[in-house]
């Protein structure tokens, strides 16, 4: 398999989460994760998961990712219900979680030697496809200290998506960057996915970089987690976070989502 | 260049004092040798042969009793941290025993298994394992959770996960546990040594024992010189390699 044969099979898949509910037990008291949420994302949209910490989008995006399962209800992907983590399914987590024991091309090599089909050379292709893709061309041979904070986030983006999966979930990824960085990234971010089309979920408190991000952004409430409202982000693409368009979107979704704070019902 | 000078400055001055106080003669030359008089024991022995077998049986000892602490306290201490029965158990064994000086096996090897051989592995074993155990256990424990679960996310189940992650994301502790563990063996080795005599083997630690019989001071100073070299090398050849290796990769370096 070439490298352009490898690139080409990149069905990105519709993700359908039903009724999924998930409690924890936190302190000796019982609390609720998420209470019967649904949410449908099609092939290769880019959805960000929106609200307050504690509101079980980072639960959700895990039960996704097959590292947690739910109490009740289903996830599936292309109609095919997941068990356990999956190679379809990469995960971009906020502290990168690379492995500081292996230089950055290692880092990316990993998922590749375990994805099976693919001789040696064509998973350094690969590999090396990915590293130039994110920006870190000249960088494979770094040891993970050596990178800032930001080359740590497209190192790890490169890492999830060379195995290839049909969805990549990302878990508030650019928010330990400084400001400037974050821009940087999302510019970035836009480009790699026009080329590289996935089914994206992203997970952020940041309502400006959801509205910049997603096709569509999903509230989230507290105490119980539960989907509260969705909002479609028409805008073209590449955006720019500092657009006044966009501003107006991420106004509205942040006047929702102070609303909801200060609804009774949701009051703790 | 500069650090290697200091050093040597320092050695030197050291033994230009020590043939100082010979000179002055405080105390008579059969409690104190000259460096000099050290030295040329040394060269004696190390021209007639003597001390190179009593090196190469003491290294023989020393290796096999700490390989074999090695390869039983890795997979048990990687066993502890990952079972907590274990944990509440062998966890709890190799802390005590830990803190027990491997001297003290002594007696309990010498009853066991008699003026012999084994008598000796037994106690540099003792020394090893425990150690060994406990490092590779916190080592195991420290490890960042995230990465398994970024590793599963990426196909890495069981085995894979051991060997491509929990291993190398605990070797800095494991190689430091390694390091202690040889620091253990090599002690009680020579506490084994000066305390066991046996016929198939005369070691180093025998040969400062029977300096002492003899009230030969140039050997005994000599045969500690001889101790504190080996183990000097070892941690220079054997640890310090790694262990920037390590800090390199990891960027704990200062």
């Amino acid at each position: 398999m070439t490298l352009q044969q490898e690139l080409a099979v990149s069905p990105s898949a519709k993700l359908a989460v039903k009724d999924v509910s998930k409690a924890f037990r936190a302190g000796g008291e019982r609390v609720q994760a998420l209470s019967q949420v649904t949410l449908n994302v099609n092939e290769g949209e880019f959805v960000c998961l929106v609200g307050p910490s504690g509101c079980g989008k980072s639960t959700l995006l895990n039960i996704i990712a097959g590292l947690e399962t739910p109490d009740e209800g289903t996830v599936q992907t292309d109609g095919v219900p997941i068990r356990g983590p999956g190679r379809d399914r990469m995960v971009m987590f906020q502290e990168a979680a690379l492995f500081p024991w292996l230089d950055v091309f290692s880092n990316v090599m990993f998922g590749l030697k375990l994805k099976p089909g693919l001789s040696r050379n064509e998973r350094k292709d690969v590999a090396h496809y990915y590293l130039k893709l994110v920006g870190l061309e000249n960088f494979h041979r770094a040891n993970l200290h050596e990178l800032s904070g930001g080359m740590k986030q497209r190192a790890a983006l490169a890492r999830a998506m060379a195995p290839n999966p049909r969805v990549l979930l990302m878990d508030e990824p650019f928010a330990a960057l400084d400001a400037l960085t974050r821009e940087q990234l999302y510019g970035d971010l836009q480009r790699i996915w026009e080329e590289r089309r996935k089914t994206i979920v992203f997970v952020t408190h940041n309502v400006r970089e959801a509205a910049c991000l997603g096709d569509r952004v999903v509230l989230f409430s507290t105490r119980p987690g539960r989907i509260r409202e969705e909002f479609k982000i028409p805008l073209p693409r590449p955006r720019d976070i500092n657009s006044v368009d966009l501003a107006g979107y991420a106004t509205e979704i942040m006047r929702a989502l102070k609303g909801h704070l200060d609804a009774p019902e949701v009051q703790i | 260049m500069k650090r290697v000078l200091t050093a040597a400055l320092f050695f030197a001055e050291l033994l230009i004092a020590w043939q100082l106080v010979f000179l002055a003669k405080i105390w008579s030359p059969v409690l104190l040798p000259s460096p000099i008089g050290v030295g040329s024991y040394l060269w004696g022995v190390l021209r007639d042969g003597t001390l190179e077998a009593s090196v190469l049986v003491t290294m023989k000892r020393l290796v096999l009793g700490y390989l074999i602490g090695l390869a039983a306290g890795l997979p048990l201490g990687m066993i502890t941290a990952r079972f907590r029965p274990v944990q509440d158990t062998l966890g709890v064994l190799a802390l005590g025993l830990q803190g027990l000086p491997s001297v003290c096996w002594i007696p309990l090897a010498l009853l066991w298994f008699g003026q012999s051989e084994a008598a000796m592995l037994f106690v540099v074993v003792m020394g090893t394992l425990w150690s060994v155990i406990l490092a590779t256990e916190s080592g195991v424990r420290n490890v960042n959770p995230i990465y398994v679960r970024a590793a599963r996310t990426m196909g890495s189940r069981w085995l894979h996960t051991w060997l491509k992650v929990i291993m190398p994301a605990s070797l800095p502790f494991i190689v430091s546990g390694m390091k202690q563990g040889w620091a253990f063996a090599w002690r009680s080795l020579m506490a084994a040594e000066i305390f066991v005599t046996i016929l198939t083997g005369f070691g180093l630690g025998q040969l400062l024992h029977y300096g002492r019989e003899l009230n030969a001071m140039d050997q005994v100073i000599g045969v500690m010189f001889v101790i504190v070299f080996i183990g000097l090398l070892a941690d220079k050849v054997l640890f310090s390699p790694w262990e920037r290796f390590l800090h390199r990769r990891w960027g704990t370096e200062k």
